[in-house]
């Protein structure tokens, strides 16, 4: 074997070794994501696919309760555009981890890839970024996430009612932990999150707003919140760091 | 049928955005509303999308009250997002479990 073959296999090998923990997590809640997509009428091998495809657990809550609702085509492609808005700054944060050689392909199968966790082994990757440990560990990551999803709507209807309720607040349980330890660490953040509540509970209780689909809700408080925030309390260049993980 | 092109909007768009900055974008962001609005989008959009629907996924709102609440303060307490996912959904169990006793 070559050296250069020798250290192809060290990084599969190290990107699979990272990519497992991410998985087990991913398995769990793709699981309850599944009961999601259960309850929207997908089966074991949509559900599959789908997650294959968008592996992004927002983005896909969005895609499972928008098809529940019978929601328009381009509500959904407008609520996935929002929910997953945030991979185009790390798409574009991981481009400056790739040499300027780095083939359109890699780029491409790069970009597919990313997730909060992988973009997370992405940027800790110290030096120049090898896509084929990435790849290693998203493809481990990913089988994880998309046999949990098949899992959850398989087994949701199995489970007793009392774990399925349980199980489906796992999710919430993930966004918190995503949106919390910034809110924590900076007090805009900690506002918006308070205001972001407050406001979708109005929206929910309110007559007329009430009426709005959930995917139009967070589409429009979105877009209105973060604006205003933007406006008034502008990011600076070292602010950022919080992005990363 | 529907339901394959419901995903696959889904999958086009996410792939979208996922690939479009990484194959055209080589500099760094620099206009300062797009970048604090950018900034801003994940966490809006996850609040927005956790309260109430926390509290309706449970069969008792109590018991979404209570995975709220755990959830927050674990998170606050810098636990990672699989065991954060866990400890809401044994508050929900055992919320339930001492509704239903009672």
């Amino acid at each position: 074997m070559t050296d250069l073959q020798n250290d192809l296999r060290g990084e599969i090998l190290r990107g699979a070794r990272d990519g497992l923990p991410i998985g087990l997590g991913y398995f769990a809640v793709a699981f309850s994501l599944g009961i999601t997509a259960k309850t929207a009428g997908l089966t074991p091998v949509q559900g599959f696919i789908a997650s294959f495809l968008n592996h992004a657990s927002a983005g896909e809550y969005a895609l499972y309760t928008a098809i529940a609702a019978h929601a328009a085509y381009w509500e959904v492609a407008v609520v996935i555009f929002i929910t997953n808005m945030r991979y185009l700054l790390m798409s574009a944060a991981l481009s400056q981890k790739l040499s300027s050689s780095t083939s359109l392909l890699h780029r491409f199968l790069l970009g597919f890839g990313i997730t909060d966790e992988i973009f997370g082994l992405g940027i800790a990757y110290p030096g120049r970024l090898r896509p084929a440990y990435l790849y290693s560990a998203f493809l481990v990551a990913e089988m994880l996430w998309s046999s949990g999803t098949a899992s959850g709507i398989v087994a949701g209807s199995i489970l007793p009612e009392t774990i399925v309720s349980a199980l489906s607040v796992a999710i919430y349980g993930m966004f918190l932990a995503i949106i919390i330890p910034p809110a924590r660490q900076d007090r805009v953040v900690a506002g918006l999150v308070v205001a972001a509540f407050a406001c979708s509970f109005a929206f929910s209780v309110l007559p007329l707003l009430n009426t709005l689909s959930g995917g139009m809700r967070t589409i429009i408080l979105t877009v209105a919140i973060s604006s205003v925030a933007a406006l008034l309390f502008p990011v600076r260049e070292d602010a950022e760091g919080g992005e990363a993980a | 049928m529907s339901v394959y092109l419901y995903i696959l909007v889904g999958a086009l768009v996410s792939l979208f955005i996922r690939v479009l900055p990484l194959t055209l974008i080589r500099r760094q962001i620099t206009h300062p509303f797009l970048r604090s609005f950018l900034y801003y989008v994940p966490y809006v959009t996850l609040a927005v999308m956790t309260f109430p629907a926390i509290v309706d996924a449970a069969q008792y709102p109590l018991a979404g009250v209570a995975a709220l609440v755990v959830g927050a303060v674990l998170s606050w307490l810098g636990m990672g997002l699989f065991p954060v996912a866990v400890s809401c959904c044994v508050s929900v169990f055992a919320v339930e479990f001492l509704l239903r006793l009672f």
